[in-house]
């Protein structure tokens, strides 16, 4: 039984397949005219949002309804400095409530791990700063595993698979995610970017690094496409959008080099045109809409391990 | 107390011997009548009164986090007899007029001297030069310059700072870090664990590269120029050259730097989140060796005292800094004496003769003898605590070695001949 989701460090192969088994299940009420499972009625969620965030929240909060429970939204952008209320005072009066759980966004990295020392109730990260984002990983990996499966329904795990991820590891908390998951699940895992956006110590991450996206297109059963960040634009990390493109965007030359049956990924949102063509994105291998559609059966999956058990 | 009798304390390097006080000074204990008060020392080290260059006391402007008062009662349990109280207060201490209501502070509530520390540029904004030389003429009488919290980054000012304090022997003491070469919001050491955290950190480059250029600068002017909590061995291969140079550059390091390594920032506690960072094992391994050999001259703590709700937000907007008086002492012990590579005349040099001397307080960090001033702390080699931060005479709680267990070196801290703190009283 988890008590937090805080990293995907957090789980072993077999949690991870026990969630993506049950985001499998979860994934069926999706399909039903009646969207509604009455598993954690009672329970009571909040989603404590620190950053702004469409896609995520409102996935997590389809989640926790569809599975019955009362989803609350609080947003409290901007920094707590600024606000003179400190993040201990803001979770703490939140957790004062009553609630079940906690759906912590937040801009600053490890705020959620800050807020499981504070709380009793359970802690989700739904992304931290540039650190973790666990629930982008499990939806990726739900994902990637559906496509693999669709060629072999008896896949279990990913040994002997390559998931290459390009573009700004540094400050990507769905690149960190997915290097943990992917190769807890057994893939090799193989980052691409420039040398200006790969992280400090990077050479001891459980991973194969190359800046020669070209080099590593071929060999690669999924690419995953990070987002650029429009002010890393202006940060000096790389000369002009451009050369970026270039060298780093799956752009429709680079759609040919890729091995055949190779699937695209993307967390979203997309720049189009900068760091994935319109044909990548818009490609029949192209799992981006998968992908969104994943993170409701996945963070119900993860809701119901946290809240549903016998307490 | 004018008359104090301290019996059979161990004056490093001159055996055990009396130490009778009167009138705030050292007279012949041959003199000790009847009518004294004795404090018996048998066992025990007699020190030179403390001198810490780098305190912040957080008065004026946040009496809420720590006064002059806590500050210095805190040095006190410390050991200390000598504060210097960093500018970067409330208003700034950028004036005579702000540099001389600091020091009246400290002689008005104070249990150790204190001393103010001018800041280098006005409002500390790196642009233009404070009234140094009215700083330095006033009764406050500055001689140690600072901008600290901030790196002094413009060559030129620097490079003006260090050709002006030259007139009244001024130094400036610099905390070294390119803004440039890491983002705005840095909080740790660059390395294997930033980018595991996702936390944006300072490379150790950012320090060696300013103290580069800064000795240079000091070898130019001819001037004296002095590295505040020197974090990482490259900066330390860099003052090492430097005073092979015989350049008029002298250092500190301070006592978290010689034992907290940035494996304590894994859990995100802001408690260990302090400037210049943490860094890993082997930059405290050398910051121990160059406090051993000379090329650091000085222990001193960058006590920091922060409101707890400073600290209390996410790690990468939570206040810079930690508790250090009262444990200063205890580090040093544990990690300098414990492994013989100080003994107890070095660390009299290194946290009160050295200290003094780059400050130029004439009655600190002088010798245990007749005639001197009476500042003197006894001290038990052998005492071990586990540290509580709530047994604390500071005002604030980030204490990063609550639960640790360490030495419990302090028995009495004797300033100008007053007995400002005596364990268990």
């Amino acid at each position: 039984m988890m008590r937090h989701l805080l990293s995907a460090a957090d789980l072993d192969q077999p949690q991870i397949t026990e969630i993506l088994d049950l985001a499998e299940e979860m994934s069926l009420v999706q399909g039903r005219p009646v969207k509604k499972l009455p598993a954690l009625r009672g329970r009571t969620v909040v989603n404590l949002f620190f950053e702004d965030s469409t896609r995520t929240r409102s996935s997590f909060e389809i989640a926790g309804k569809w599975l019955s429970a009362d989803v609350i939204n609080i947003s409290a952008k901007g920094s707590s400095v600024s606000k003179g209320e400190s993040l201990r005072d803001t979770v703490l009066t939140v957790a004062a409530m009553g609630v079940d759980a906690l759906v912590i966004r937040h801009h600053a990295s490890g705020a959620p791990w800050q807020a499981s020392r504070w709380i009793d109730a359970h802690v989700l990260n739904a992304g931290d700063g540039t650190h973790e984002h666990p629930t982008q990983a499990l939806l990726d990996a739900f994902t990637i595993r559906r496509h693999l499966r669709s060629s072999n329904p008896d896949l279990t795990s990913f040994d002997g698979k390559t998931v290459a991820i390009i573009g700004d590891i540094t400050h990507s908390r769905v690149a960190r995610s997915n290097v943990l998951l992917l190769t807890t699940l057994g893939a090799q895992v193989i980052l691409v970017a420039p040398p200006t956006l790969l992280p400090a110590g990077v050479d001891s991450w459980p991973v194969l690094v190359c800046t020669d996206f070209d080099e590593v297109l071929p060999q690669a059963d999924v690419v995953m496409m990070l987002r650029v960040q429009r002010e890393r634009m202006s940060g000096g990390y790389f000369p002009t959008p451009r050369e970026y493109t270039i060298s780093y965007g799956l752009t429709r030359p680079r759609l040919e080099m890729m091995k055949p049956g190779a699937a695209i990924c993307h967390p979203g949102p997309m720049n189009r045109g900068l760091e994935i063509s319109a044909d990548a994105a818009d490609a029949a291998n192209s799992l981006i809409l998968e992908q969104v559609a994943a993170g409701v059966s996945v963070r119900m999956s993860v809701l119901y391990e946290l809240l549903g058990g016998a307490e | 107390m004018t008359n104090l009798l301290i019996r059979g304390a161990d004056l490093v390097g001159r055996g055990r011997s009396d130490l009778l006080i009167r009138n705030g000074r050292f007279v012949d204990p041959a003199e000790a009548g009847t009518d004294v008060d004795r404090l018996d020392a048998d066992g025990l080290v007699a020190l030179p009164g403390l001198v810490d260059l780098h305190t912040h006391l957080r008065e004026p402007g946040r009496e809420d986090a720590e006064t002059v008062q806590s500050g210095t009662l805190a040095a006190a349990r410390g050991g200390f007899t000598a504060v210097l109280a960093m500018a970067n207060t409330t208003p700034v201490t950028d004036t005579a007029e702000a540099a001389v209501h600091v020091a009246a502070l400290g002689a008005r509530d104070g249990y150790t001297q204190v001393v103010p520390v001018g800041a280098v540029s006005k409002g500390l904004d790196g642009v233009e030069l404070a009234e140094l030389g009215l700083m330095a003429r006033s009764s406050a009488r500055v001689r140690v310059f600072s901008d600290d919290g901030h790196c002094l980054s413009d060559a030129r000012l620097m490079r003006r700072a260090l050709e002006y304090v030259r007139a009244f022997d001024g130094v400036i003491a610099q905390h070294a870090q390119d803004p440039q070469l890491a983002g705005v919001s840095a909080c740790c050491h660059e390395g294997e664990i930033s980018g595991k955290l996702g936390l944006p950190g300072w490379p150790a480059a950012a320090e060696a590269s300013v103290v580069a250029r800064d000795v240079q600068i000091a070898e130019l002017t001819r001037s004296r120029l002095h590295i505040c909590h020197v974090s990482c061995a490259e900066t330390v291969d860099v003052i090492r050259w430097a005073k092979q140079r015989d350049i008029n550059v002298t250092a500190e390091v301070a006592p978290h730097h010689l034992m907290l390594t940035t494996n304590e920032v894994l859990g995100y506690d802001p408690i260990y989140k302090v400037n210049p960072p943490l860094r890993p094992s082997e930059h405290v391994e050398v910051l121990r060796e160059a406090l051993a050999d000379g090329t650091i001259d000085a222990v001193a703590t960058d006590h920091a005292p922060h409101a707890r709700h400073d600290k209390d937000h996410a790690f990468a907007e939570a206040a810079f800094g930690m508790l250090g008086l009262e444990t200063a002492l205890a580090v040093v012990v544990e990690t300098m004496i414990k492994s013989d590579l100080l003994s107890w005349t070095d660390v009299a040099k290194r946290m009160s003769i050295m200290p003094a001397h780059i400050a130029r307080l004439a009655d600190q960090g002088r010798p245990l003898a007749v005639g001197e001033p009476a500042n003197v702390v006894l001290v038990d080699p052998a005492a071990r605590q586990v540290i509580d931060r709530n047994d604390s005479a500071s005002l604030s709680r980030n204490n990063p070695w609550h639960g640790r267990e360490l030495p419990d070196p302090v028995v009495a801290t004797i300033w100008a001949g007053r007995v400002t703190f005596r364990k268990g009283r």
